[in-house]
């Protein structure tokens, strides 16, 4: 086979491999979205954050405003600080609030943000003042299974 | 006089472990210093780079038919398994997350690293060997040449090169069947698709690691193929077992290697 014939063939394999590598990073892997360049950082303090985990998103009112940037322990307030990534499009109140979601039944768990009334916006590196923890399974049924017990007992000693 | 028998032949079978031992151990040292030696005389694949290209040519181009078609296989019946077991549980939305990391994870570098040893690993061996039966290889020595450095790593570097690339191919392509099954044919929404495949896929921790486990791959079946092929005794029935113990060698390599890759990248820890 002639030498400019070969070339070609490779030339075209390999732009096609790049192609592919191309096609998973930006279609498959959303490369872009990750390179939110304007973006402020805000702390939430969380008793309990459940299955949080880094890069997970930050949702107000459903919509993506940013992602968890970084997960720690307080040692000495004993509470889990959350950093979020907050997208500079977005501002919201200072008392905003955050809560710790689900989606669905078993599904991944968010951060959702719930606006405030105060005038004052939020700036890089405030602190949210109002959270609330994550639901754990395990707490929520041993609670039912403690007022289901406590119950029984006011019903005998009614009888 | 039977104890000395017994003896005997105690010995006899000793011998025979310690001699299949020391030669597997001896063929293992030359294999690695068959691998330092085609690094260190890549100069010429380099800079004489058209060789290269030619080994490209036969490793990768003539690859992709088999690799394209069977990735676009494999994700149409990602497709199928996956949305049969995942609307058990209400969440058939979440079959673009299964399809993308299960091929860019796993399967993308496996399966193509399993063909790319059966279409082009084999050839190369039989290449090499019967260059070697023929004597040509003997007849390079004699004219000077290095056939080491003028044969053997233009190969190589040509199947570390196709391989990674033909691995992305493999998983775009199964990507694409997973989305014509599971879309196009049963139903499953577009957008939920595409956007639960992108929230879940990380450029770094699936794709790039994905990358590396096909390069991994790459060097470790055209390793094996060039090596076997150099190895193999010059005769006819040589190069076919030595074509045979590439294949096999290679594919258990790249399963072991897998695993102790996915070891290493996907429970390092940190909380993923």
């Amino acid at each position: 086979m002639k030498r400019t014939t070969i070339d070609i063939w490779v030339g075209a394999f390999v732009a096609a491999g790049f192609a592919g590598l191309l096609f998973l990073a930006l279609k498959v892997g959303n490369l872009a979205s990750f390179s939110t360049a304007q973006a402020y950082h805000v702390e939430a303090k969380f008793a309990n954050i459940g299955g949080l985990k880094i890069r997970a998103p930050i949702k107000s009112a459903g919509v993506v405003v940013g992602r968890v940037s970084d997960v720690r322990f307080d040692n000495e307030s004993y509470e889990a600080v959350v950093t979020f990534n907050i997208d500079a499009h977005y501002s919201f109140p200072r008392d905003t609030s955050a809560k710790i979601l689900t989606s669905g039944l078993l599904g991944e768990q968010y951060v959702g943000l719930e606006a405030g009334g105060a005038a004052e916006m939020l700036k890089n590196g405030d602190r949210l003042r109002l959270t609330q923890s994550a639901v754990v399974l395990e707490n929520l049924i041993s609670q039912f299974l403690y007022n289901k017990a406590a119950e029984g007992k006011d019903g005998k000693d009614a009888k | 006089m039977a104890e000395r028998g017994l003896r005997s032949g105690l010995a006899q079978m000793l011998e025979r472990l310690g001699h299949t031992a020391s030669s597997k151990i001896w063929r293992l040292g030359f294999a690695a210093r068959f691998f330092v030696y085609i690094l260190l005389h890549s100069g010429t694949a380099f800079r004489r780079f058209q060789l290269t290209v030619r080994e490209v040519y036969f490793a990768g181009v003539l690859s992709l038919i088999i690799i394209l078609v069977s990735g676009l296989f494999v994700g149409m019946v990602l497709g199928l398994q996956g949305y049969d077991t995942l609307q058990r549980y209400g969440s058939s939305e979440a079959l673009g997350i299964l399809v993308a990391l299960s091929l860019v994870r796993e399967l993308g570098p496996v399966v193509a690293g399993l063909l790319f040893a059966s279409r082009a690993g084999s050839a190369i061996t039989a290449e090499i060997g019967l260059m070697k039966a023929t004597e040509q290889i003997a007849a390079m020595e004699m004219m000077a040449v290095d056939p080491i450095a003028r044969v053997v790593a233009p190969r190589f570097w040509a199947g570390v090169i196709s391989m990674p690339l033909l691995a992305a191919l493999f998983s775009a392509m199964g990507i694409f069947g997973g989305y014509l099954v599971g879309v196009q044919l049963i139903g499953v929404d577009e957008g939920a698709f595409w956007s639960q495949m992108q929230a879940s896929v990380d450029v770094r921790d699936d794709i790039l690691n994905g990358v590396i486990k096909s390069v991994v791959f790459g060097i470790a079946v055209t390793w094996i193929a060039v090596f076997e092929g150099y190895d193999a005794p010059p005769t006819a029935e040589g190069v076919s077992g030595a074509t045979t113990r590439t294949v096999v060698t290679s594919s258990l390599a790249i399963l072991a290697l897998d695993f102790v890759l996915t070891a290493l990248m996907f429970t390092g820890g940190n909380g993923k």
